[in-house]
């Protein structure tokens, strides 16, 4: 799990986790971007901050959540912070196993819980000044499925 | 009383000495980053403090109010209302998270 200001490349770190194991016979992959629009305001920039210490810790256990709920072979998490514009990609999860299901499976789980459980906070810069992105309950509703 | 109720009554006057995190909106809000605070009392939880920090009126009574969405962590775990706070823990209080 990693978190950092630079920029990562998917297909960089795809080979990277399928190299040299012929047990993987699906990856799957998310990557989240930065959009121009939000709640209807231009966003011409995105301050991402963390909760250092705590994010780690937070993602570390939301992946080991999903290995023991799936039979995975591999997962990464790579996390952006500081300024970001749109176009930039925030955030990579990328889920290795034997078939797509597990995988596909996972990577949403990963995705989902991150986005209510890890101490991440975006503040967009908008013609009208800057503001704090608000939460969503739609992610909320999102992580509650995994729960049933 | 033996030694144990002394030692208890001690620490109950001394209070419990923590660290207080701001993160985020929050921080911008109440402006400040973190504090160094002595809670009263032996065992005190995440709600004395919430309580302890409404106290202070104006801004935290606004922005810690119960109906408002504040999460704390204590040592870099999520807490609960009745979660007790220990000398040394660094406690974090922060909106509703919004990564990804």
């Amino acid at each position: 799990m990693r978190v950092q200001m630079q920029d990562f490349d998917v297909s960089g770190e795809m080979a990277v986790m399928r190299a040299g194991n012929p047990a993987i016979g699906a990856i799957t992959s998310f990557v989240g971007l930065v959009r121009d629009l939000n709640e209807g305001d231009c966003v011409s920039e995105m301050i991402l901050e963390h909760y250092p210490g705590m994010t780690e810790r937070s993602l570390e256990r939301i992946v080991q959540e999903a290995r023991a709920r799936w039979d995975i072979i591999d997962v990464l998490v790579v996390h952006r912070i500081g300024p970001l514009r749109p176009l930039d990609q925030i955030v990579l999860v990328m889920v290795a196993g034997a078939h797509r299901g597990e995988a596909f499976s996972a990577c949403e789980f990963v995705m989902d819980y991150l986005k209510t459980q890890a101490p991440f906070w975006k503040k967009e810069q908008t013609p009208a000044g800057g503001r704090w992105v608000d939460a969503r309950d739609s992610d909320d509703a999102a992580a509650k499925r995994w729960q049933q | 009383m033996d030694n144990s109720d002394v030692f208890k009554g001690l620490a109950s006057q001394a209070g419990v000495t923590i660290s207080v995190l701001y993160l985020a909106r929050l921080r911008e809000v109440l402006g400040t980053d973190r504090e160094e605070l002595t809670l009263p009392g032996a065992a005190p939880t995440v709600a004395a403090l919430r309580a302890f920090l409404l106290e202070r009126g104006g801004v935290w009574s606004k922005e810690l109010a119960p109906d408002r969405p504040v999460r704390v962590a204590v040592n870099q775990d999520m807490a609960r209302s009745d979660t007790v706070l220990r000398t040394g823990d660094e406690i974090a209080l922060f909106p509703p998270v919004t990564g990804g």
